[in-house]
Formats: C-alpha cells, sequence, structure tokens
C-alpha cells in the first residue's frame, strides 16, 4: 500500500524456457511460410518460362516438318532450247506435268496451270534449269525434280488451312484442295525434316527461307564483337583496378563506365549510324558496323565482370608473389588474372550472349534490309537472328510465322549453347586456392 | 666457441649460381646485415612506430616480440618494402640492408625482394603445382633457365626446406594439396629458392599444430647458418628456442633489444620484465 511500484519478480529459467517453447512455434511456422513464398516465386517463374517456350516450339516446330513432291517432268524440246536453257518457262513446264499427273487438260486460258502454280515452288523449276544446265542431253527425256511444296500448300498439310473455313477466307480455293489431296494419295508428296531452314538464307518465298544467312551474320557479327570487347574490356579493367591510382578522376571513370552499362541500347545504334557509318563510312548494315556497336554496348559489361572477379582474388595471392620479387605486371598477368579467369570469362561470354540477341541498334545501323544470301565478308551486307525474326513477324504471308518461332528457337539453341560454354569453361579455369 | 666469421662469400648482386653458400659460423657481434636508423611509420594519420633503431647480425636469428599490435609486423615489412603495396603508409629513416638504404629510389624493390625473402603468416603457396611454386621465383629474376637448371633449383631449394622427401613423387600436385605445415616448407622453399641473403618470417608458426611448428623451427635452426632471419613471433617460448637476439616491442617503439638470453633472463626494462612474465600481453 505504500510503496506504488511494485517490481515484477525476476523470471526463473523455467519462466525463461516457456517464452522460448511459446515463440518457437510461431518462428518456426514464419519459416515454413517463408520457404512456401520461394517456392511459389520460383514455379512462377518456371511456370511463365514454359508457357513462353511451349508457345514458342509449339508455333516453331512445324517448321522443320517440309512436305516434298517428285514430279517427273517431261522436257519437251519443243519447248526447251538447248541454246538459251534460261529463257524457257520451267516453272509452267513442271505445272504442266503435275497437271498431267491429276489427269487433268489446261484449258486455253492455263488458269488450271496457273492454279496449279500455286501450288509449286520455283524452287522445282529452278532445280530443272540446273539439271538441264549440268547436263543438256536431257532435254526429251523426262527428269524428276524433288522440290518443297508451296508455302500455302504446305499449310493445307500441316493442318493449318482448314477446309471447313469459306472458301473466299482462305488462300487456297477447293479445286487445289482436291488437287493437293490426289497428289498425296499418288504419293508424290513426301514429308520429312526440313533441313533446309538452317541451310538456306532468306527468301521472298517462305518454303525456300531459311536461316542460315542470318547465323552466319550473327556469328560474324559476334566475332567481331568478341575481338575488341573482350581484350579491350579485360585489359581496361585490370588497368584500373590494379595499376592506376585512386583519385578522384578514376572514381569518375568508374561512376561513367557503370552509367555506361545502363545505357539503352539504342543509343548506341545512333552512336553506330552518327560516328561509324557517316563519319568514319563503314559499310552499312554490315557485321563489322554491328559488331562495333555491341563491342561498345559490352564493353561496360565486361570491364564491371572483370573488376570485380580481381577484386575476389585475395590480397595473400598478391603479397605472396610480390614476395618473391615478380613485379606488379608479373604479379598480375602470372597470378591474379589467372585465378580471376572464371569470373571474367563468365562476364565476356555473357555479356556476348546478350549482345547476340541485341536487335534495336542494329536496326539503326541498317540491318533491317533483305538480304537474300550469306554474307561472304565482315563488310558486306548481312542480318542477324533477332531481325531475321523481327523481319519475318511483319511479313505478310502466313507461312513465315511458322518460321519466326522456328528462328526464336534457332536463336535460343545459340544463347543456351553460349551460356553452357560459360559454365563449361569456368569450370574448367578454375582453380582451387 | 664462436669465432669470428670468415667473409668468404662474395655478396652477389645478379643472377647466383645454385650451389650452395659455404656454411660459416655466426656471430652475433659480427658487422649487422641489417641496420635500422629512426624509422617512422604512418598508416595516414596513424603513427605505427616511433625511431626505431635495430641491428641485425647476419647469419642468426632474430626474434622481434611484443603485444599485438605493437608494430612488429610494420617494421618487419619496411626492411622488403612490402609497405609500398599500402598506398596509405608512409616510412621514414634508413633501413641499410648491407650498407644500402632500402627505400633509396635506386633499388629497385623487385630485386629487393629478392635479396630479402618473406614468409607470412598464413600459408600462401601459389594455386600452381608444386614445381611451379618453388620454380617461379628464379625463372622470373634468370637465376635458373631451362628445364634441368630448373629442376636442379626446386629439388635442391626443397631439400633444404625439409620437404623433398615427402614431395618428390608429386611434384605436379597443386601446392594447394599439401597440409598447412607442408605448405608452410613450401612456401620457405620458394622463398629461398632465389638464393635471398635475408628471410623474413611472419609469425610463420601461428597457424600450424605443435608438431609442424616443431619441424618448422627445426628447419629455421638448420637455415640460420646460412641466412640472416628475422622471425617475429607472438610465442616467448619459440623466441627463446629458435632466435639468438631478441627485441621488444611495445605500442610501436622498440623498448630493448640484446642477445635472447639476457633479455629472457635479465632484461633491463621493467616492461620487457612485465611481458616477458606474462604480466601483459
Amino acid at each position: 500500500m505504500t510503496d506504488a511500484a511494485l517490481t515484477p519478480p525476476a523470471p526463473t529459467p523455467a519462466d525463461l524456457r516457456v517464452a522460448v517453447a511459446a515463440r518457437l512455434k510461431a518462428r518456426r511456422a514464419r519459416e515454413t511460410r517463408f520457404r512456401w513464398y520461394g517456392r511459389l516465386a520460383i514455379l512462377t517463374a518456371l511456370m511463365f518460362l514454359a508457357v513462353l517456350l511451349g508457345r514458342i516450339v509449339t508455333q516453331g516446330y512445324t517448321t522443320f516438318i517440309d512436305y516434298r513432291m517428285s514430279v517427273p517432268v517431261y522436257v519437251d524440246p519443243a519447248r526447251v532450247d538447248a541454246s538459251d536453257l534460261a529463257g524457257a518457262g520451267y516453272d509452267l513446264l513442271v505445272a504442266d506435268a503435275v497437271l498431267a499427273k491429276l489427269g487433268e487438260k489446261d484449258d486455253e486460258f492455263g488458269s488450271a496451270s496457273g492454279k496449279v502454280m500455286e501450288l509449286l515452288s520455283t524452287d522445282l523449276g529452278f532445280k530443272l534449269l540446273q539439271k538441264l544446265r549440268a547436263d543438256p542431253s536431257l532435254i526429251g527425256k523426262t527428269v524428276t525434280v524433288t522440290g518443297p511444296v508451296r508455302a500455302d500448300a504446305a499449310l493445307y498439310y500441316k493442318g493449318e488451312i482448314k477446309r471447313s473455313t469459306p472458301q473466299e477466307s482462305r488462300k487456297l480455293d477447293d479445286r487445289q484442295i482436291a488437287w493437293l489431296d490426289k497428289l498425296k494419295a499418288q504419293g508424290m508428296v513426301s514429308s520429312g525434316f526440313n533441313t533446309s531452314f538452317l541451310t538456306r538464307s532468306d527468301s521472298t518465298e517462305p518454303e525456300q527461307a531459311g536461316v542460315l544467312g542470318a547465323v552466319v551474320g550473327s556469328a560474324m557479327m559476334l566475332l567481331v564483337t568478341a575481338i575488341l570487347a573482350v581484350p579491350i574490356g579485360v585489359l581496361a579493367a585490370v588497368y584500373l583496378e590494379e595499376f592506376s591510382p585512386k583519385n578522384r578522376w578514376t572514381a569518375m571513370i568508374e561512376v561513367n563506365i557503370n552509367n555506361l552499362a545502363a545505357v539503352p541500347s539504342i543509343v548506341y545504334g545512333l552512336l553506330g549510324l552518327a560516328v561509324f557509318i557517316n563519319w568514319l563510312a563503314v559499310p552499312r548494315s554490315s557485321p563489322l558496323v554491328g559488331g562495333l556497336v555491341l563491342a561498345l554496348m559490352a564493353l561496360p559489361t565486361v570491364i564491371i565482370a572483370t573488376r570485380s572477379a580481381l577484386k575476389a582474388v585475395p590480397p595473400s595471392i598478391r603479397e605472396a608473389a610480390l614476395g618473391v620479387g615478380a613485379s606488379k605486371t608479373q604479379t598480375v598477368f602470372h597470378h591474379v588474372l589467372p585465378l580471376a579467369m572464371p569470373g571474367v570469362m563468365t562476364g565476356a561470354i555473357l555479356s556476348l550472349a546478350h549482345a547476340l540477341g541485341e536487335t534495336a541498334p542494329l536496326l539503326m545501323v541498317g540491318m533491317v534490309s533483305f538480304v537474300p544470301g550469306v554474307p561472304a565478308g565482315l563488310t558486306e551486307a548481312a542480318t542477324v537472328l533477332p531481325v531475321q525474326v523481327f523481319i519475318w513477324e511483319n511479313a505478310s504471308e502466313r507461312a513465315f510465322h511458322e518460321r519466326t518461332a522456328a528462328a526464336i528457337m534457332v536463336l535460343l539453341a545459340f544463347m543456351i549453347v553460349m551460356n553452357l560454354a560459360a559454365i563449361i569453361l569456368r569450370r574448367r579455369f578454375e582453380r582451387r586456392w | 666457441m664462436l669465432t669470428q666469421s670468415d667473409e668468404s662469400q662474395a655478396k652477389e648482386a645478379g643472377p647466383v649460381h645454385i650451389e650452395l653458400r659455404p656454411q660459416a659460423q655466426h656471430a652475433v657481434d659480427a658487422p649487422p646485415k641489417l641496420r635500422a636508423r629512426d624509422v617512422n611509420v604512418f598508416y595516414g594519420e596513424k603513427q605505427a612506430l616511433f625511431d626505431v633503431s635495430l641491428d641485425v647480425p647476419e647469419k642468426a636469428v632474430t626474434a622481434l616480440i611484443g603485444p599485438s599490435g605493437c608494430g612488429k609486423s610494420t617494421f618487419l615489412r619496411c626492411i622488403n618494402r612490402m609497405n609500398d603495396t599500402i598506398p596509405t603508409a608512409k616510412v621514414s629513416g634508413r633501413i641499410e640492408l648491407d650498407g644500402d638504404d632500402v627505400n633509396d629510389r635506386s633499388i629497385d624493390p623487385v630485386l629487393l625482394r629478392a635479396r630479402v625473402g618473406m614468409v607470412f603468416q598464413k600459408p600462401n603457396p601459389f594455386p600452381k603445382s608444386i614445381f611451379e611454386n618453388v620454380a617461379y621465383g628464379p625463372r622470373i629474376h634468370g637465376i635458373a633457365t631451362g628445364k634441368r637448371e630448373l629442376e636442379a633449383v626446386v629439388e635442391t631449394s626443397l631439400k633444404r626446406a625439409g620437404l623433398w622427401n615427402e614431395v618428390a613423387d608429386r611434384l605436379q600436385a597443386p601446392g594447394t594439396s599439401l597440409s598447412g605445415g607442408q605448405q608452410q616448407r613450401l612456401v620457405i622453399a620458394r622463398a629461398i629458392a632465389v638464393n635471398p641473403e635475408v628471410i623474413l618470417m611472419d609469425e610463420p608458426c601461428s597457424a600450424l599444430d605443435p608438431i609442424a611448428t616443431a619441424r618448422v623451427e627445426e628447419l629455421i635452426d638448420e637455415l640460420r647458418e646460412e641466412y640472416c632471419i628475422v622471425i617475429v613471433t607472438h610465442s616467448m617460448a619459440q623466441a627463446a628456442r629458435v632466435s639468438q637476439k631478441t627485441a621488444f616491442f611495445h605500442l610501436g617503439k622498440l623498448i630493448e633489444a640484446g642477445n635472447t638470453d639476457e633479455i629472457f633472463t635479465n632484461p633491463r626494462d621493467t616492461r620487457t620484465q612485465d611481458y616477458i612474465t606474462g604480466r601483459f600481453g
């Protein structure tokens, strides 16, 4: 009654144990919840990845199935002149041969053969010309040519063009569809793995279009990027980290390099346009200018990755080397850099893989043009895989859509290979200390 | 009986022969190998050493003892200019190796460190093969070139370090695959492969177990017949066992230096007395 504040009795060890035990359940619950949040996050990410990949693969895998037609063509000497092989109308010749096989006759306007030609690729006529060029004695004989069916016919065979849609809204009319069925029943049409997608370059005809030109263009461009960005980046990082004095200027350089890594890629494209193409007259749309632009883009990333790999090398290695009488340069190049190699290689390969997928800067330096062949040199016009995807996506023919997805698959495969290479190289160069 | 040493070996300043230096008796009162005069070291604003003056004799082990943070390692690192690697470190005063000031502009630290080797507290072999560890120094200094010469140097150094029998059959194994004691002996072999005149040891046994420690101390005992050794140690027992001269540091000042026997049995300064008897530090 006198003393207002009664101090509570000090907790006994038993009380404390009870309190700790009571808290334990809540702590365990929180930990379990947190674990589930983590699992949920991973599952969501994997789900998105699965949806994306699934969509691409289901859209694109049909590209790798192609339908080919084998047509025995009678080379009428009345229509083919041995002295002017290129002048003959081979497409019409092949169409007539197919009509004959279908048991139909052409009318006087040639409308039937015209309709048949819509089902055949110009490749057939071209192959016939090549055979005749090689052996002109074939004139007057029957030559069998094999080539892909035209894009829309292939889409019908793959089920993309359906008979159920009304005739006005589809690309092939009923007569053409009937012919396609008949040709297939006769065994003139076979399906197989579409190697030409990987061995041919871009074309206006979807069934003849392939990614070879884009793949070669990408590879050349990556070569230029690698040769420029990796040595310059690594040596710059070595200098900044090991040799340069640490003062205000070097701090500013470091800040600027970090900022450059975050600059939007299209700005580098503008830089490439202004400096490389307009001022230095580097050929437009070439792997050289593309490689130069992307090398500038990859440089800050390589520098940052190399610097942090160098920082991670323990100072005891440097001291050991210096203690034995190695000079600064020998210490860095004989001891520190080899130990930092895994990090350096990972940074380099990842920045190159990143550069592989860049599209915006390349659009600015002109790599958006239609390039039908494989570039022969670094200064020739070329296109790259992501730009090829972009071009095909904008094309009007439906058949290009499945090719877009297939090109994306090729691009992804490229990137997976590069990332695997990064992992393998890193393991090989890893040294334990 | 200690006799005046016969200074029969020449002081080489360039690539040296691979054969062993002729054994010579040590004498603590022969002309000192190292002379430090009024050495002051600053780390930025903080002063770590105050006017340290010390003579280090040749062909003997000098122990630097003292409590943690008293500047022993700092002083040691001045001798082979390892403090150059610390940007905020400033060294003033004279440290003479055979009469030449090591801080003089005309002295190249790279050559200095070939004459003054260092062994660190934690064994730090290069992450290369055992052979490469020992051969690296001779190769870069041009002491041995070509496969045969290098093999000879490696074998000699590993034998001197007492490690040859254990690793002769696996010279290509990584240096880091050895045990702690073996690694430290490898590091010592690495240091002596370049034929130094002085070997600095910064607490070489503090990371080792007692048996490995005993082997390293045995090695130090053998090495002192040829090299001038300066060892920093926390263990007074080790200092008493291994050294001929002892210097006691405290808070950056050299309190007392002299023959090991005298320091341990009859120190002049009370602070030395207190430290040795374990009253502090």
